[in-house]
């Protein structure tokens, strides 16, 4: 592959177009081209996770990638029309 | 008759600096070799790096010993290309079942095959676990705030992405990881507002002879400092990251100095403003859970980790069964080299039956292990965990991040209930039940535990399957081939 | 050192000695607990806490179970919330004509006795479990099954026990009896000699292991079970569900592995998968194969779990009674020992029962219900011969 190929990618997060760059996670892109850091909701108090081992193991980063949920948005390489969940919340 | 297509002479685990030392070792000494690792390209954590099909970036900025890495890549590239070898990347080794040979269940990872359902059957004469390690934590009042995250996760992101994931950073914890970690956010051009490491690292002095040992280790220190130094980024000795402050994510954090036993002393707490990432780090846990389905010794390290026993030649108790890497004893990529490329040689060597002889790489990896596992122990030694912690929480803090359990009810179980072991508290809180089964809490309990008994951790670390796998996986292919 | 001799001595601190010290200590006997390992770190924290009528056939075990439900439904109501007691109901589902048929037969027999059981049909499942297979073809209802939190019941019991003035010992192993000619004084264990008048085997599995320290037989032996346990969902299944066979299984004493899926939802939102049952010893080594049955069995009632991930398997050694019949009571061979072990799998349901006739009995009332059916008296005189292994 040669530089430059394939630099941008559009994926969907909750139905917004979203351009991020190739090779970024699903975690990175939810962070640097949505400004979010959390978007995941705790079961009993509801309080936003995002990214915290960044390497698959402690499972707080899941989202809901084409239709597959509780997957790891810190190990999730964006592609070409992928279509990301979060959950949403204020704030 | 086992089937031969999916019997090899050896199954390597983990393709991090152990790993991929240990399969080139193999492969070059002419084994029938597999290589199964859960991430999707060679590396591991300490060679973590982008996405090689999308990114022109050259890695190397991000590392040292990249030189290493890719003298390693190579040779297990041409090994592939040769069909001496055959790689399984994004596949998680979820069971392991001792026998000659061995029997290896092998889950698709959701996240980079999400096509592929069922579990794989792998047989293997000989094994070379070396399964590395992850952040170790404990908690604090505000951890679980978006915004914090492990220390080593903040590494993985920055040589992944190539870009810091928060602006003006602190970094808390204990050990020589946090000067690492401090570094790569310095080089993505965001701020570290501050390091605070628990111990005073008086511990090193008396062993300064250990880390003269490792001259690699010393240099890269040195430059640590020295960029830390121009940067201007204050470093705390005896101070910790006591809380961290925020509402929908975490923008202040309180430090304080501790007195011997970690306790925050009164009056030292100081608020550090405008912080937008936190990176916790207080070592590191070696993946244990096939260790202990294989029924390997174990014993804990000197940092309190549950690490396997291996002889001289890297075997574990178990025949047929060897171990490189964090999982004998956290002690950084060098060590896991050496560890990784003995075992590699051996496991090759011994295919005549005879015992293999030594070559003059062999001799200086055995040396370079030595002195690397030495110096690993003075580090142990010098960064202690802070033993009165759990003074710093509050009753809301959050435990277990998986099922939400606060020191209140942890305190409570602990108090009435016997729950004084990690097995107890985990029935009657459920620390440790969630997505991650216990691997992020795990430290806490363990602290928590009136015992600190090998045996006590092994009970706790005996985690089946070694990551979630769907159900669908488990009633597909055929658990066990008719043999 | 020398420790006072306690009227009661309990050796295990499971769900059935935990309760048991917990009625003895009520009733006003002074009771020591020693166990090998952590409270509760044997059986009764490798389970599940069903406690269901639907799977008993009638006879000694339905008296207790029955028994049972009336104490935790009226004694043991205070406490519900401690262990997270729910009376959630069962649903047997038969997605074979076949099946249906033999589901049918077993309702007519627990009818008669007393079982309160409602045949529903598709749409009345549905209702009930929206997520259930389309396969089904009719199904069983049981208002009262109900449901504990097994490792929270046993902690709860202990703790009250010693709130109570019972002594709890734990990393003390029993490793002999003492005696005085016939009759057992007290136990000799890794932590020294305890005297007591009563002492009582509450070893689960290990029964038959501490039996033989007193030189008799009581056949009970491990029977293991696998259980999967699901990432936390919202509710998706709302009763305790299983298939048609799963009862056949409970009766059987096949050695070889069966399995077939009992479904539920717990409040911490996991899902409970079990439960396969395989007679192979205490054997520590994983089989894929019983997960496997597990997994099929499960996707097979709710076919949304095809999806759903595992975030873990545990099993456990269910003690097994060769006749299905906990043994519960004195020992007529070895005065001053007694037994209160064998309940396979429903002895989380049964404890409570077994610790108040126990209870009961120790302390010369008439016991609410008639201890004689579950008497080691019906087991052999002779002692286990040496080296012969323990079923
Ligand atoms: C997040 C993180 C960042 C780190 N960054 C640095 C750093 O920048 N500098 C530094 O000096 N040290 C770092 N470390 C310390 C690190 O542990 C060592 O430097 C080094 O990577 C250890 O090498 P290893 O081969 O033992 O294990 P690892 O490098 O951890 O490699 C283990 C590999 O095995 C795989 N694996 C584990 N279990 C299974 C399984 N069951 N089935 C299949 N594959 C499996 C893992 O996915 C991984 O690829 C970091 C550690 C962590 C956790
Ligand atoms: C997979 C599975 C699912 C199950 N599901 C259910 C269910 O849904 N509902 C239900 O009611 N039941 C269920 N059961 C059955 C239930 O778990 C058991 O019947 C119950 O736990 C038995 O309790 P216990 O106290 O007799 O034994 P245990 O809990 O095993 O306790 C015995 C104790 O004795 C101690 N001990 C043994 N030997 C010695 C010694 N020499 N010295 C000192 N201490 C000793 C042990 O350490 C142990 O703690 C299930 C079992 C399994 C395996
Ligand atoms: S951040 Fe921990 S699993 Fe993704």
């Amino acid at each position: 592959m040669t530089a430059g190929e394939f630099r941008t990618v559009t994926v969907t997060v909750d139905g917004r177009r979203v351009t991020t760059e190739a090779g970024r996670t699903v975690a990175a892109t939810l962070m640097l081209a949505e400004d979010r850091l959390h978007w995941r909701e705790t079961r009993f108090a509801g309080k936003g996770r995002g990214l915290f081992c960044g390497i698959g193991v402690c499972f707080d980063c899941l989202v809901t990638v084409d239709g597959q949920p509780s997957l790891r948005a810190c190990l999730v390489q964006v592609a070409e029309g992928m279509s990301i969940e979060t959950e949403p919340m204020d704030g | 008759m086992a089937d031969t297509e999916n019997t090899y002479e050896v199954a390597v685990i983990g393709a991090g600096p152990a790993g991929l030392a240990a399969a080139s070792e193999a492969a070059a000494g002419g084994a029938h070799t597999v290589l199964i690792d859960a991430a999707g390209q060679f590396g591991g954590q300490y060679w973590r790096h982008a996405d090689e099909q999308s990114s022109s970036e050259d890695p190397a900025v991000w590392h040292h010993g990249w030189k290493t890495y890719t003298g390693l890549a190579s040779a297990v590239d041409d090994a592939i290309s040769a069909g001496k070898l055959q790689y399984l990347p994004a596949s998680h080794v979820i069971a392991a079942e001792a026998g000659s040979p061995f029997s290896l269940s092998i889950a698709p990872v959701p996240e980079s095959q999400p096509e592929h359902q069922g579990l794989t059957q792998i047989r293997a004469h000989t094994v070379v676990l070396c399964p590395g390690a992850y952040d170790r934590q404990l908690p604090v009042p505000g951890w679980t705030l978006p915004g914090v995250m492990a220390a080593g996760g903040i590494q993985a992101f920055i040589k992944t992405q190539g870009i810091s994931p928060g602006q003006r950073v602190v970094l808390g914890g204990t050990g020589p990881f946090l000067l690492s970690a401090a570094a790569s956010v310095l080089q993505a051009g965001a701020e570290v507002a501050a390091i605070c490491e628990s111990s005073d690292l008086t511990g090193w002095v008396p062993r300064g002879v250990s880390a003269a040992l490792v001259p690699s280790k010393g240099k890269e220190g040195a430059e640590y400092i020295a960029l830390l130094a121009r940067h201007r980024v204050p470093y705390f000795r005896r101070r910790a990251v006591v809380a961290i402050h925020g509402d929908q994510r975490a923008t202040a954090v309180s430090t304080a100095r501790l007195n011997r036993d970690g306790k925050a002393l009164p009056g030292t707490e100081r608020i550090i403003e405008d912080v937008d990432l936190v990176g916790l780090g207080w070592g590191f846990v070696p993946q244990s859970e096939l260790v202990v389905q294989l029924g390997a010794q174990m014993f804990r390290d000197a940092d309190g980790s549950l690490v396997a026993e291996v002889d001289k030649d890297q075997q574990s108790s178990v025949p047929g069964l060897y171990l490189a890497g964090e999982i004998t004893g956290v002690a950084g990529a060098t060590a896991a080299v050496a560890e990784g490329r003995i075992a590699g040689r051996q496991v090759a060597g011994l295919r005549g039956g005879g015992r293999p002889p030594r070559s003059s790489a062999d001799i200086k990896d055995r040396v370079l292990r030595r002195n690397h596992r030495l110096f690993a122990q003075a580090m142990h030694r010098a960064h202690p965990l802070p033993q009165q912690w759990p003074e710093w929480l509050t009753d809301e803090t959050v435990i277990c991040r998986c099922e939400e359990v606060p020191w209140q009810k942890t305190k409570e179980a602990i108090d009435s209930l016997s729950a004084e072991e990690p097995r107890g508290l985990k029935g009657a809180t459920r620390i440790g039940m969630g997505w991650c089964q216990g691997r992020m809490c795990g430290q806490a309990a363990d602290c928590l535990a009136s015992s600190d008994s090998a045996d006590v951790a092994q009970a706790v670390a005996r985690r089946g399957p070694a990551i979630p796998v769907s159900l669908r996986a488990l009633a597909g292919e055929s658990g066990r081939e008719s043999s | 050192m020398q420790s006072s001799p306690s009227d009661v001595l309990i050796i295990g601190s499971g769900a059935v000695g935990a309760a048991v010290a917990f009625f003895c200590a009520k009733a006003g006997l002074s009771v020591r607990v020693v166990d090998k390992g952590r409270p509760g770190g044997g059986t009764s924290s490798r389970c599940e806490g069903n406690l269901l009528v639907s799977d008993k056939e009638h006879g000694p075990e339905l008296d207790l179970a029955n028994y049972s439900l009336g104490l935790w439904r009226g004694e043991l109501a205070e406490f519900a919330h401690l262990w997270e007691f729910e009376n959630k109901g069962g649903i047997i589902v038969a997605s074979q004509e076949s099946s249906m048929a033999s589901l049918q037969r077993a309702l007519q027999v627990q009818r008669q006795h007393g079982i309160e059981v409602e045949e529903i049909d598709v749409p009345g499942l549905k209702e009930l479990e929206p997520n259930v297979t389309d396969q089904a073809v009719g199904a069983a209802f049981y208002p009262d099954d109900c449901q504990v939190m097994p490792m929270l019941l046993t902690a709860h019991l202990l703790r009250m026990a010693r709130e109570a003035g019972a002594e709890l010992l734990f990393d003390t192993e029993v490793t002999g009896m003492v005696r005085t000619g016939d009759q057992i004084q007290g136990v000799r264990t890794s932590q020294g000699t305890y005297y007591a008048q009563t002492v009582i085997n509450a070893a689960g599995p290990w029964g038959a292991e501490v039996a033989e320290l007193a030189g008799v037989n009581v056949p009970v032996g491990p029977r293991r079970g696998y259980v999967l346990v699901t990432e936390p969902l919202p509710p998706m299944v709302f009763r305790k569900v299983y298939a048609a066979e799963y009862i056949d299984n409970v009766g059987s004493s096949e050695e070889g592995l069966q399995a077939s899926p009992v479904v539920e939802g717990t409040q911490a939102g996991s899902i409970l998968i079990g439960s396969s049952r395989e007679r192979v010893g205490f054997d520590h080594t994983l089989n894929p194969e019983a997960l496997q049955m597990i997994a099929r069995n499960a996707i097979a009632l709710f076919p949304f779990l095809q999806e759903t991930r595992i975030l873990r398997h545990y099993f456990g050694f269910r003690p097994y009674s060769p006749d299905h019949v906990p043994v519960i009571g004195p020992d007529p061979r070895v005065p001053g020992l007694w037994h209160a072990c064998g309940h396979e799998g429903a002895g989380i349901g049964l404890s409570v029962g077994t610790g108040k006739l126990i209870a009961q009995a120790l302390t010369g009332e008439q016991t609410d219900i008639e201890l004689g059916p579950f008497s080691p008296a019906r087991f052999d005189t002779a002692a286990v011969p040496e080296g012969q292994e323990v079923p």
